[in-house]
């Protein structure tokens, strides 16, 4: 479970995050949305220390992450898995070499055991037959499910997506989603997600937190999404026609 | 962002270079692979750059030394002189500036702009360490092999040149080359190499490392950083020569 609390952060004088506190538990897909400059990025990269906060705490189990000593750090860093918006994988190493990249730093396995955690990952992922390819050699798709075995090949407690559907076809954006929430259910891992796409929402939503300005504006799943008075909620998230149609169809269905 | 600024960035960056790699195996996967990219991979360019200009510094002091009463023996003097103590240790760090300061540059700018810096940071792994630190090992450590063999194609260039041309003997040439040798000049040259060897992975590094913005903001970063380069190797020249050869 991660806890935050009244986490503050700011840059050169501008406060990003106003005093956010929220709760992810675990075996849940939980989504931060908001409009671009909300805070979202700023929120996730604190989540997974790549920003320290200004103010307030943030604890994984119980455990405060800026408290933490060297080695708990490391600890702590080998229990999170991300997936970036753009994969961020290494160019130049291939398929196999990126997954298997983490193993080969922080376990003292054999080659042939890290190999076969990396085949039984690409497997889960659906990415057999790939392992000797190159990033550039993969579909947008295929990259971002390459990303996500990495993230996952280490087990981890807390997973991380920031806009995994980003430049995605909605059915491939489908795939990842429905593979992001398998894998969360699977293996009961804490993940967080930042999206910008409303199907991710209704789909996957099993808790959604809606930041404006830097604050958390709202947070509810995705069934209270169709119920919110919220106007900054229905501004965001019915913007587009198709979802106003589907709210008002579901209101009414309701009455 | 003022100089001093920039400076004290610098030196805390070496401090986070410079720290024990997390696992051995990988940090000499990743050392052998700069040195093919940074090292082998210069080879070509430093062996053709050397052996041509060896053979124009010979020729133009062919061609300046025209009086009868100056020893032809001079001109394969002043040649390994100005190769040795000059050219090959200057001239082709510059040139490697160039070459492979862009590419450390443009490599760890990209990797900036991509996140591959983050997703190594987000697993717990000091990016600047396994990233940098080969580099700098790989370039202190090949680079005098390579200067080294500059020096050897630049007189042998020399001496093909005299040789083709006519101009002076192969003996006078090997003669002023044997003439006053004095072994020092070699380890001025390597210490010299060694300190430029240090600048040409650590600034592109510190340019590429800290970029901000897309792929623009990496052109701009390799430019500044081949400049940057020159201009410490230039300067580093002027206060090596004087502590070390006056």
């Amino acid at each position: 479970m991660i806890e935050v609390n009244n986490l503050h952060k700011g840059f050169g004088g501008v406060k990003v995050l106003k005093g956010i506190s929220t709760t992810f538990l675990p075996g849940k897909t939980s989504l931060i949305i908001g409009e671009s400059g909300s805070g979202k990025t700023v929120f996730l990269k604190s989540l997974i220390g790549l920003h320290a906060p200004e103010d307030g705490t943030i604890s994984f189990d119980g455990r405060i992450n800026t408290k933490f000593t060297q080695k708990e750090k490391q600890q702590w860093r080998q229990e999170i898995g991300m997936v970036f918006q753009g994969s961020a994988l290494f160019d130049s190493q291939t398929v196999e070499d990126n997954v298997m990249f983490p193993l080969k730093m922080f376990t003292a396995k054999m080659h042939e055991e890290m190999l076969e955690r990396v085949n039984f990952v690409l497997k889960r992922v659906n990415l057999e037959n790939s392992n000797h390819k190159l990033p550039a050699e993969l579909s947008g798709g295929m990259q971002k499910r390459v990303a996500i075995a990495r993230a996952i090949v280490m087990n981890p407690k807390y997973l991380f997506c920031d806009e995994p559907n980003s430049g995605l076809d909605p059915r491939t954006a489908i795939v990842i989603d429905q593979l992001i929430q398998e894998i969360t259910d699977e293996y009961q891992i804490t993940t967080v997600i930042n999206t910008h796409d409303m199907n991710s929402v209704m789909e996957i939503g099993e808790k959604i937190v809606f930041l404006k300005n830097g604050r958390k504006a709202w947070e509810g799943t995705s069934q209270d999404v169709f119920k919110t008075d919220n106007e900054a909620v229905v501004d965001f998230v019915y913007s587009s026609n198709l979802f106003k149609k589907v709210r008002e169809a579901y209101l009414n269905e309701k009455k | 962002m003022n100089y001093l600024e920039h400076t004290g960035k610098y030196f805390i960056m070496l401090g986070r270079v410079f720290k024990k790699p997390q696992r051995t195996k990988i940090f000499y996967e990743f050392f052998i692979k700069e040195i093919e990219d940074l090292g082998l991979k210069s080879l070509g360019i430093i062996m053709f750059i050397s052996f041509f200009i060896g053979g124009v510094i010979a020729l133009q002091t062919a061609l300046n030394l025209d009086n009868p009463f100056i020893p032809k023996s001079l001109i394969g003097f002043a040649a390994k002189r100005s190769i040795i103590l000059e050219f090959a240790p200057t001239f082709c760090s510059i040139i490697l500036a160039g070459k492979v300061g862009s590419y450390i540059t443009s490599s760890i700018g990209t990797m900036r702009v991509t996140e591959q810096i983050d997703a190594l940071e987000v697993m717990g792994i000091n990016a600047l360490n396994q990233l940098v630190l080969p580099k700098v090992l790989a370039t202190v450590l090949f680079y005098p092999f390579l200067i080294s063999l500059g020096m050897f194609l630049g007189i042998f260039g020399g001496w093909l040149t005299g040789v083709l041309s006519g101009l002076f003997s192969g003996t006078d040439y090997i003669e002023g080359i044997q003439t006053d040798f004095n072994p020092f000049l070699l380890s001025y040259a390597i210490i010299k190499t060694v300190i430029f060897a240090f600048l040409i992975a650590t600034v592109p590094s510190y340019h590429g490392y800290y970029v901000k913005g897309g792929s623009i903001a990496v052109g701009k970063a390799s430019t500044q950083a081949v400049v940057w380069t020159t201009i410490l190797i230039v300067i580093t020249n002027y206060f090596l020569t004087q502590m070390l050869l006056t």
